[in-house]
């Protein structure tokens, strides 16, 4: 009987490892997804299976049953309604009822238990698992609303102390817990974290930046596979540590690729800082030439190798569909087009990516930064989309700007530049870019999507 | 030492997840991070079995507790199902070769 249960576990958890070895393969993806999904329904049915042979009452398998078709069919819903450029904010709304989900556990099993039925530190894992599911649900809630432009970032100190007091009350009562320094129920204290941990999550957050939201989405996946695995421990049920850990790992390998990508410690994206230049560095006055889209299709039209880089102001202006046809424009031609993609180009890791193969653009056109900086000056023509400081050359030569020492894609390094921008704001870190003032680079200024249809027209006429 | 002792096949078992989580997962290319995180993220959703397994504990007639019971439940799902389905929605995006036809 558990024989049966316990040999499904682990053929779920193996669908698991294998579900995520084949997302390494566009090819093999879609399967790996298939592969996974089938798993999770595995592992799901066996523990009802499980639960109605231990005596389940009639009235809580019902409300299991109702639970999981309504589930499924919101969850179906709202995934097959998502624009693409929605995709962060439902990820991060997935993620909060995953978060809420382990809240939701620890408190009823702290209802469900006296104090003296569970061992100690099956209590702390229990509690562990709830304050990251609560941190977790709130965190994401606020990226959420933060990600769907509902919510300004809030950079005031208060919030940052507040997070940090909170973050030192939990840690302490747990601690205080532990060593039993307090006599309090182990209901008391899991209300009270319950509640700390909620508005952690909030604090911690509210004040983190927009350009930052790759790495806080990735931490919170991240912290809920962790909330997940602890459950698992309480339980100590298999699959629910083998799952969670895994998406732990993959959060975490994730969150530091990101940090990477953008040249920032996880502590610092985590106390909401942003480096500022050093002082004294002397302000260059930066010469721009304008350009016009007919200049534009010109040099397109006698380019032999093309670049896209684009960013994510190509995808709040919808530019990609523009972007697929100005490719099978100069496909026509015999012009060579590659897109070049900036690791954290995007709102989420990859995210670009994904709003490009929205666009029917095959990924085999779409490079990766490191795979083609060395050779950049192979393009006769770089065109940057809504993209900024990943292309900004002061990270590579001026030691003085903030961004320095961050990765980035060497557009500078092409023949010649054209950069569409809808005016001369600074990007997400608020620097100059030097690469408006050098030789070769032109700026184009417009909205990405009207223009890019503008130097489509004028092409075709060449 | 003596917890260490009781629960050392759990240890081995949490190391080696750690392990196998990282070596399948670091080979994973950028343009399917996305894909990547919301099907991990989907996975996640496995703490659903937490959730029906603790209402095999839950008294029928404590309203509160099944309330919330079931609003694990319906979290879980969620998570779960629109994991995968948004996985699978992303993905079929992804095609090996440039399409013919237009959208």
């Amino acid at each position: 009987m558990t024989g049966i249960v316990e040999a499904g576990y682990l053929v779920a958890t193996l669908s698991f490892v294998g579900g995520l070895k084949y997302l390494s393969s566009p090819i093999k993806a879609k399967k790996g997804n298939l592969l996974a999904a089938m798993g999770m329904t595995l592992a799901v049915g066996l523990t009802i299976y499980a639960a109605i042979s231990q005596n389940l009452p009639a009235v809580n398998l019902m409300v299991i049953l109702g639970a999981i078709l309504i589930g499924s069919i919101i969850g179906r819903v709202m995934s097959s309604r998502v624009e693409m450029t929605g995709m962060p904010q439902l990820v991060s709304l997935f993620n909060a009822m995953g978060g809420g989900c382990a809240m939701l556990l620890g408190i009823i099993e702290g209802q469900q238990v006296g104090v003296s039925t569970l061992a100690l530190n099956v209590q702390l894992l229990l509690a562990g698992g709830l304050v990251i599911g609560a941190a977790s649900l709130t965190g994401s809630m606020v990226a959420y609303y933060k990600l769907s432009g509902k919510l300004k970032d809030n950079r005031s100190r208060i919030l940052i102390y507040l997070a940090r007091t909170s973050l030192v009350l939990i840690l302490g009562l747990l601690i205080s817990f532990a060593f039993n320094l307090f006599p309090i129920s182990f209901i008391t204290v899991i209300y009270i974290l319950a509640f700390l941990s909620l508005l952690y999550g909030v604090l911690f957050v509210w004040p983190i930046g927009g350009a930052d939201m790759p790495v806080v989405i990735s931490l919170l996946n991240s912290l809920t596979g962790v909330a997940t695995a602890l459950a698992g421990l309480v339980y100590s049920n298999k699959i629910m540590i083998a799952g969670g850990i895994f998406v732990g790992a993959a959060g975490l390998l994730l969150t530091l690729l990101m940090c990477k990508a953008m040249n920032r410690s996880l502590l610092k994206v985590l106390a909401g800082t942003f480096a500022k230049g050093k002082e004294g560095g002397e302000v260059k006055e930066i010469h721009i030439k304008e350009t016009t889209s007919s200049e534009t299709a010109m040099q397109l039209a006698f380019a032999q190798k093309v670049a896209v880089v684009p960013g994510y102001g190509m995808a709040v202006a919808q530019a990609q569909h523009a972007c697929a046809n100005l490719q099978k424009q100069l496909e026509s031609r015999g012009t060579e087009l590659h897109y070049i993609i900036h690791p954290v180009a995007g709102r989420m890791p990859g995210h670009m990516n994904v709003l490009l193969a929205e666009a029917n653009i095959g990924y085999d056109l779409l490079k990766e930064m490191d795979e083609v900086n060395d050779e950049m000056d192979q393009y006769d023509l770089v065109l940057i989309v809504g993209a900024n400081d990943v292309v900004n050359p002061a990270a590579e030569n001026d030691e003085n700007s903030p961004v320095y020492g961050m990765p980035i894609i060497r557009a500078h390094k092409g023949k010649q530049v054209v950069v569409i921008k809808r005016g001369m704001s600074t990007g997400y870190a608020g620097v100059e870019n030097n690469l408006f003032g050098e030789e070769n680079c032109q700026l184009l200024f417009g909205d990405a999507k009207s223009v890019l249809q503008d130097v489509i027209g004028q092409l075709k006429l060449v | 030492m003596e917890l260490i002792n009781e629960n050392l096949d759990t240890i081995y078992f949490v190391i080696l997840c750690l392990f196998l989580g990282i070596e399948v997962i670091s080979n994973v290319p950028a343009i399917l991070h996305t894909p990547l995180m919301s099907g991990a993220n989907a996975i996640s959703g496995v703490i659903l079995v937490g959730a029906v397994i603790i209402m095999i504990k839950v008294d029928p007639t404590d309203y509160l507790s099944l309330t919330l019971g079931g609003l694990a439940v319906l979290l879980g799902t969620l998570n779960i199902a629109g994991g995968f389905f948004v996985t699978g929605r992303m993905l079929s995006m992804f095609s090996p070769k440039k399409p013919k036809t237009d959208k």
